[in-house]
């Protein structure tokens, strides 16, 4: 019991003083979520957009496997990208294997599916009536797109910040794609596994809860944009 | 010159027929009404001209042009249009960004569109709602934003269904000034859809009576209201006397006809021995007193008051005489006369009041 409260306590510690490898992996992390949500974004709207628009055969059952892979393991993920990334596979020559960019590529296919989920949930929230005041009122296609994602912004927002939330806190595709290499890949959950494994549980602690306060900005975050 | 054709137009939503072989004409500068009861495909019969929804079959000509062309053209189209929905919708934002989102949508310049918004708000008396929430509007100053952003378009033709659901009495009648203000200023043909029978009457020139998925009858609101052609259609307009019988003998065009053994005098070209329908509006019917006042029209009946409905300021009264009939007066009359329910009654018509068509077969 005492070991968790003298974790705790350097964890404190390690947090306020600003710990040079505490701050390090923290950026890393955000920077490797970051930019997946990013791209997954620049994916998952127009892509949610054209499913809800376009009316094609085995579109329900397209969005059924979207919603099936919400749940998709993050190790899956990260088998997925290592097979398409390693020396052998086909993108091998990019050298991704063993680095954020290859993190970033394996967090950005994890969070594709409840991306493009959400964007097709917060498109559907758009009311039938007010397309049609949209397009009665003369607009083209492209402004009748672009309108409806305006209505839907905030829910499509709460979506990408749910899967800014998967992407940090995932840690089998960081740990198989990244490798856990510190001062390379290395992101608080892998760093977290690690550390708990060789006992050195302040850091572990201290890592923990900065993650933990990450996700309590984020369900914050959705929460201030919902309301509104 | 026509602005809006339809031409054998059917709707079918999926299994469902919603409108069937429906063609009329409507011309420049007319305001066109669709009279009918909730649920005939009024609103389809709008949404068709608006070109949001495509006919099953037939087609929908606009300013003489077919209107089954591409997703672009369509737009063109549109933009010559404006439409107000019966529930209308707020876009997010504020009331100016919803009045000005049509003129954004057709590219008109920043100065253009701050000169445009104001004038509309004006027009529906929501001068300095501009900075206001449209998603905290009540329904009739959200109907009156609707108005406002379908007029600052200026378009060649606006469409309204039922523009008065939501507004009080003081404000229909704002909306229905507004609406023939710009009419006879810009010539702009205007079509609404309405169950409201008086309303239709108010503004129209041309009514046409739809009923049961297709049109029973199209004309001027007197026609319409005077001259049904048919049961529904009488039904539909108020006309609450329909009277059936056979005509008895025809001098020079003034026809007697027996109605349930009573003789009721009717201007009409039908010879004896012919079946028909006559239909008669309550408030043609009226009260007089035996040993008073004379009544110069021809038909006279004694009855008694078998119910009294008041309704505000008027009065509905059943009188059976042979058959029931159905009369409006007001509140004021019926005291001064001193009807009461269960009491006798003496009503009057004149022959030049009712409509007669042959027996419908």
């Amino acid at each position: 019991m005492n070991e968790v409260v003298d974790g705790i306590i350097q964890a404190i510690d390690l947090i306020v003083t600003l710990n040079p490898e505490v701050i390090e992996i923290t950026s890393r992390s955000l920077l490797i979520s970051l930019s997946a949500t990013f791209i997954a974004s620049l994916i998952c709207i127009p892509v949610g957009g054209l499913i809800h628009f376009k009316e094609f055969g085995g579109k329900k059952v397209l969005i059924t496997l979207i919603q099936t892979l919400y749940a998709m393991p993050t190790v899956i993920a990260g088998l997925l990208v290592y097979l398409l990334i390693s020396r052998s596979g086909p993108f091998g020559f990019l050298g991704f294997m063993f680095t954020a960019e290859g993190m970033i590529i394996a967090q950005t296919v994890l969070i594709i599916p409840l991306m493009i989920g959400m964007t097709l949930i917060a498109l559907s929230g758009v009311a039938r009536n007010l397309q049609d005041t949209i397009v009665s009122l003369g607009a083209s296609t492209t402004q009748t797109v672009f309108m409806i994602l305006k209505e839907a912004r905030f829910a499509i927002l709460g979506g990408v910040i749910l899967g800014f939330g998967r992407a940090i806190s995932e840690v089998g595709a960081a740990m198989i794609i990244g490798g856990n290499i510190r001062g390379f890949t290395r992101v608080l959950t892998t760093a977290i596994a690690l550390e708990t494994s060789m006992g050195n549980l302040s850091l572990s602690i201290a890592l923990g809860i900065i993650l933990l306060s990450i996700a309590l900005v984020v369900t914050v975050f959705v929460y201030i944009i919902q309301e509104r | 010159m026509n602005m809006i054709e339809l031409s054998h137009v059917s709707k079918w939503f999926g299994e469902k027929e919603v409108l069937r072989d429906i063609s009329i004409t409507i011309e420049k500068g007319e305001i066109f009404t669709f009279i009918g009861p909730s649920g005939t495909g009024k609103s389809t019969l709008l949404r068709l001209i608006n070109l949001l929804d495509t006919p099953t079959s037939g087609s929908v000509l606009f300013d003489g042009k077919d209107t089954a062309v591409s997703e672009r053209e369509k737009v063109e189209i549109r933009r010559r249009m404006s439409m107000v929905f019966q529930k209308p919708v707020a876009l997010k934002g504020n009331v100016y960004q919803n009045v000005a989102a049509g003129l954004k949508f057709r590219g008109m310049s920043p100065e253009e569109i701050s000169n445009r918004v104001p004038e509309g708000l004006e027009l529906v008396g929501l001068e300095g709602y501009g900075e206001r929430n449209a998603g905290t509007l009540s329904g009739g100053e959200l109907q009156r934003v609707a108005i406002a952003r379908a007029i600052v378009t200026r378009p060649e033709v606006i469409l309204l269904d039922e523009p008065s659901a939501n507004l009080d009495p003081v404000s229909t009648e704002k909306i229905e000034n507004l609406i023939g203000a710009i009419n006879s200023r810009f010539r702009t043909t205007i079509i609404l859809s309405t169950h409201d029978m008086v309303q239709g009457q108010r503004l129209a020139t041309q009514i046409a009576v739809v009923l049961n998925r297709t049109i029973g009858q199209i004309g001027s609101s007197h026609d319409i209201f005077y001259r049904p052609h048919n049961r529904e259609v009488a039904h539909m307009v108020g006309v609450e006397n329909i009277l059936e019988g056979t005509v008895i003998s025809n001098e020079g065009g003034y026809a007697t006809i027996d109605v349930s053994g009573v003789p009721v005098v009717a201007i009409c070209p039908y010879y004896a021995g012919q079946r028909v329908t006559a239909y008669l509006r309550p408030e043609d019917l009226m009260f007089f007193t035996p040993d008073g006042w004379k009544t110069s029209a021809r038909n006279q009946l004694e009855g008694v008051i078998t119910k009294v409905v008041p309704m505000g300021p008027m009065v509905r009264v059943k009188v059976k005489a042979g058959i029931t009939y159905t009369a409006i007066i007001t509140r004021r009359s019926f005291d001064d006369l001193g009807l009461e329910n269960g009491g006798p009654a003496h009503i009057s018509f004149k022959a030049s009041g009712i409509h007669v068509v042959p027996e419908e077969v």
